[in-house]
């Protein structure tokens, strides 16, 4: 009886290997077949100045949306990533260019560049960690939590400059603030700082995720919270800790992105968000949590990435870039659906 | 044969409870429960569905917690603050709803929360896949640790939740909730080895069951409740099948009297209905039945018997399978629920709360939610011939409330259910699906529910009724069918059932050696 049941089950595998596998990888499929699309049609696209100046768009998606890979694997989501990316790129900048006016003893501090960036990053970990306070313990839906964030960051975005850029951000030699643009365009051994910076957070991110015991955590309360409490994982604890992870992402993406311009401007990353969230679904994550990649969110922000960027050099008008866009996020999900559904005909049928 | 135990020498018991009380807004789930766990034994929690097994037993594993009560451990008096409290005091649970995390490994479910790390943080995969070797080993069962839980039958999911209890470090007691209701019976016996050998380690081991044969087989002490409170303890060597079974029911205290007319004339015939699990076999497995008009005709079985299911696939809940029934001597495919309501079909819900009803709508809503286009001109509703309907309806089911439009939340749980009867005889049924109608209510709501059954049936639609509690289903059926593992196993007509011909057929399937 048991031999017989192996059987079924190696005949079904053989069978659907390749063809499931195929199937699986269809989203690096899709950015190979891309990339030679964009090659053969679009002069210079296969360059490596130009492979490098995608992969830091690219790399700018793919940051967000490991952050919210980890949110949404733990059955929330991130609506705020875009307007904390904002705020981080505001208070950056304001430092750098006005420094910290302290009215009551009539001074005015100018922080160290380094200093800069540890204040910008615990804002933003501050910033995700309000979130986690509102989900984990007020019980408020992570989508409404996250609406309301979007605001209160934004906001407090504009406020910082009155709705001006700050522009100019190189610091002075006076003031010992210079530096701040090596994070966006400088280079270390020839390959431009966006890209260490994505690779070192996505080999931590993978870590986390594949080898402590908080990434499992993150993977069982998405998975089944009764279960998960049960078992005795802090989940609140674990709430807090993804919203914190995607705040810090939001902050090192606000220093990039105003590094890179050497300008922070109050609308930076507006929208990001819903790229992040595509960048996210594309990669194989379930919206229902519990499942998802950080390597496929990976692949998913570079097939955004390298769309809009081939799209530009296509000459496509911006307007079309956009229908495209949105076609390709829904034809995931279809894909993903139809995935779903043959894996239940298959299960069905191998039982009778 | 019937031998109350006194207490004994406290040295025999190593966990106990005094006085455990806890209430629910509505119900008392427990009312001073004395149970006794004895060292080393095999100790049987036995009672109908809700008599408060689950809740005593979530209580001793620290996920429940008591309103009143004391648990000793060792005649220790002990707090149970939360699981992983009761997990470091040696306790160790196995839910009756499986805890698992599909999306994740084998050996990541075993080690949740209990993972080996070195330096602090870095995970031991490697020491994860040899523990969970070898405890998988120890059970026999030859699954990889790094096998999606997903895709393992439910029986070797179920195996998967044992292993975890028994990685388990210092481990006293054991409970196990229903542990082989999803079980083949091979991998039964694997589980009776396990428990034996648990028992010769010394550890104390609580059983939850529904089939009294294993029961017997196994178990050292019997422990009854009803309606959550404890009837009595016995040593299983003292006491038989039928004894367990009369102090599980208890008294009829109900008083129904049925005087429907059967009419000889089909009104459903269903030939070999299906419904396939994913994860192997059959939940409804080719059910063939038929139903008269007038008739009422009961169904029992145990949880997870198939029984719902069978309600659910003849209702369209289920189109992706190809099912046909016969209804008034005609064809029909079953391919929507809207269709099948078209047909003739309705279906009371086995659970009024969250399929049943929307509470937070008035019940005037509910009670139109599934017939609204018999009263629509166009796009327009027609509130005054809605208004004499349900006034009618709630005459006719004495339904207890003051304005059709509050909202149910407001009602008793026996209104409530005499609300979504209501809304189904509303269709004009032919067929009326009833699945566990009387659950949670009171007994007098319980008789008004019945005599409703007993005037439909008058009315010449045919009823099916599936019940769990044996006494009722044997007082109101005309016919009796047994399910047990999908299958239909046992039908009997009014002379013939018994309890113990009812309780024999629903084990069909499970059953065991030496029984």
């Amino acid at each position: 009886m048991k031999d017989n049941l192996d059987k079924k089950e190696k005949s079904l595998f053989n069978d659907l290997t390749l063809g499931m596998l195929l199937f699986k990888m269809r989203t690096f499929i899709a950015l190979i077949v891309l990339i030679l699309f964009f090659s053969i049609t679009v002069p210079n696209f296969f360059s490596v100045r130009n492979m490098f100046i995608m992969t830091r768009h690219a790399s700018q998606y793919a940051l967000l949306a490991i952050g919210m890979t980890f949110v949404i694997i733990s059955g929330g989501i991130d609506l705020s990533v875009g307007s904390i990316v904002g705020l981080s790129a505001m208070i950056a900048g304001g430092l750098i260019k006005e420094g910290l006016v302290l009215s009551m003893f009539g001074v005015t501090i100018y922080f160290n560049i380094f200093i800069v960036i540890l204040i910008t990053l615990a804002l933003g970990i501050t910033m995700g960690a309000f979130n986690g306070f509102l989900v984990s313990r007020f019980n408020v839906p992570p989508f409404i939590a996250t609406l309301g964030t979007l605001y209160i960051a934004r906001g407090f975005a504009l406020l910082r400059s009155g709705g001006e850029t700050f522009s100019n951000l190189t610091g002075e030699e006076r003031l010992g603030n210079t530096g701040f643009p090596f994070i966006g365009s400088g280079r270390i051994l020839g390959i431009p700082n966006q890209i260490w910076i994505l690779i070192v957070i996505a080999l931590i991110a993978v870590y986390i995720t594949k080898k402590t015991p908080l990434g499992w955590h993150v993977y069982a309360v998405g998975g089944n919270e009764k279960a998960a409490k049960i078992s005795g994982i802090k989940v609140k604890n674990i709430k807090m800790f993804v919203y914190m992870f995607s705040g810090l992402m939001c902050a090192i993406v606000g220093l990039v992105v105003a590094s890179e311009l050497v300008a922070a401007h109050p609308a930076t990353g507006e929208s990001w968000e819903l790229n992040a969230i595509a960048a996210t679904v594309l990669g194989g994550t379930s919206l229902s949590g519990g499942v998802g990649t950080i390597g496929g969110t990976i692949v998913g922000a570079f097939v955004i990435g390298v769309l809009s960027d081939g799209l530009v050099m296509m000459g496509v008008s911006e307007f079309w870039q956009m229908v495209i866009t949105g076609l390709v996020i829904v034809t995931a999900v279809i894909f993903d659906q139809l995935q779903k559904k043959a894996e239940k005909k298959a299960a069905i049928q191998s039982n009778q | 044969m019937t031998n109350q135990l006194k207490t004994k020498k406290n040295s025999d018991v190593c966990l106990s409870t005094k006085g455990i009380r806890k209430v629910y807004p509505g119900t008392i789930a427990l009312d001073d429960v004395d149970f006794n766990i004895y060292r080393g034994k095999v100790n049987a929690l036995v009672g109908e569905n809700g008599a408060g097994k689950s809740t005593l037993m979530k209580i001793i594993a620290g996920v429940v917690e008591p309103n009143q009560g004391t648990i000793y451990l060792n005649d220790q008096k002990i707090e149970m603050l939360n699981t992983r409290d009761a997990k470091r005091k040696g306790i160790g649970i196995i839910h009756q709803e499986l805890n698992l995390f599909k999306e994740l490994t084998v050996a990541q479910n075993l080690f949740m929360t209990e993972e080996k790390v070195k330096y602090g943080v870095h995970l031991d995969q490697k020491e994860h896949y040899k523990k969970a070797r070898e405890v998988l080993n120890k059970l026999k069962q030859d699954i990889d640790p790094n096998t999606k839980v997903r895709n393992l039958r439910a029986g070797q999911q179920q195996i998967v939740e044992i292993a975890k209890t028994m990685l388990q470090e210092n481990l006293h007691v054991l409970i196990m909730d229903e542990p082989t209701s999803s079980l083949s019976n091979s991998e039964v016996e694997i589980l009776f080895d396990i428990i034996e050998d648990l028992k010769s380690q010394g550890i104390s081991i609580v059983y939850i069951s529904h089939r009294l044969e294993e029961i017997m087989r196994i178990c050292d002490y019997v422990t009854i409740l009803r309606d959550g409170e404890k009837i009595t303890e016995a040593k299983t060597d003292d006491i038989s099948i039928s004894w367990i079974v009369s102090k599980m029911l208890g008294r009829d205290i109900l008083n129904i009297e049925m005087g429907h007319e059967i009419q000889d004339k089909n009104i459903l015939k269903a030939e070999s209905i299906t419904l396939p699990k994913l994860s192997g076999g059959y939940l409804v497995d080719h059910v063939s039945f038929s139903l008269k008009r007038g008739e009422i005709l009961g169904i029992y079985g145990l949880l997870g018997a198939g029984r719902t299911e069978l309600l659910e696939t003849l209702m369209g809940l289920h189109p992706e399978v190809d099912n046909e029934i016969y209804l008034d001597n005609k064809e029909v495919r079953i391919k929507s629920v809207a269709q099948q309501i078209e047909n003739g079909l309705a279906l009371i819900p086995e659970n009024r709360q969250t399929e049943g009803l929307v509470p937070i709508l008035s019940v005037r809503k509910n009670m139109t939610l599934s017939n609204l286009k018999r009263y629509t001109r166009g796009i327009h509703l027609m509130s005054d011939q809605i208004e004499k309907t349900i006034s009618a309806m709630i005459k006719d089911l004495s339904i207890k409330v003051a304005d059709i439009d509050l909202n149910m939340e407001s009602l008793s749980g026996g209104n409530q259910q005499k609300v979504v009867i209501g809304k189904g005889i509303l269709t004009k049924p032919k067929v009326l699906l009833l699945d566990e109608p009387t659950r949670g209510i009171d007994v007098g709501a319980k008789e008004d529910v019945f005599k409703i059954m007993d005037e439909l049936a008058d009315r010449g639609i045919g009823i099916i009724y599936v019940a769990s509690e044996l006494k009722q289903i044997m007082a109101v059926s005309d016919r009796v069918l047994v399910m047990s593992k999908g299958k239909i196993t046992g039908e009997f007509n009014k002379e013939e059932m018994t309890e113990d011909k009812l309780v024999k057929a629903s084990s069909i399937g499970h059953s065991v050696k030496n029984s």
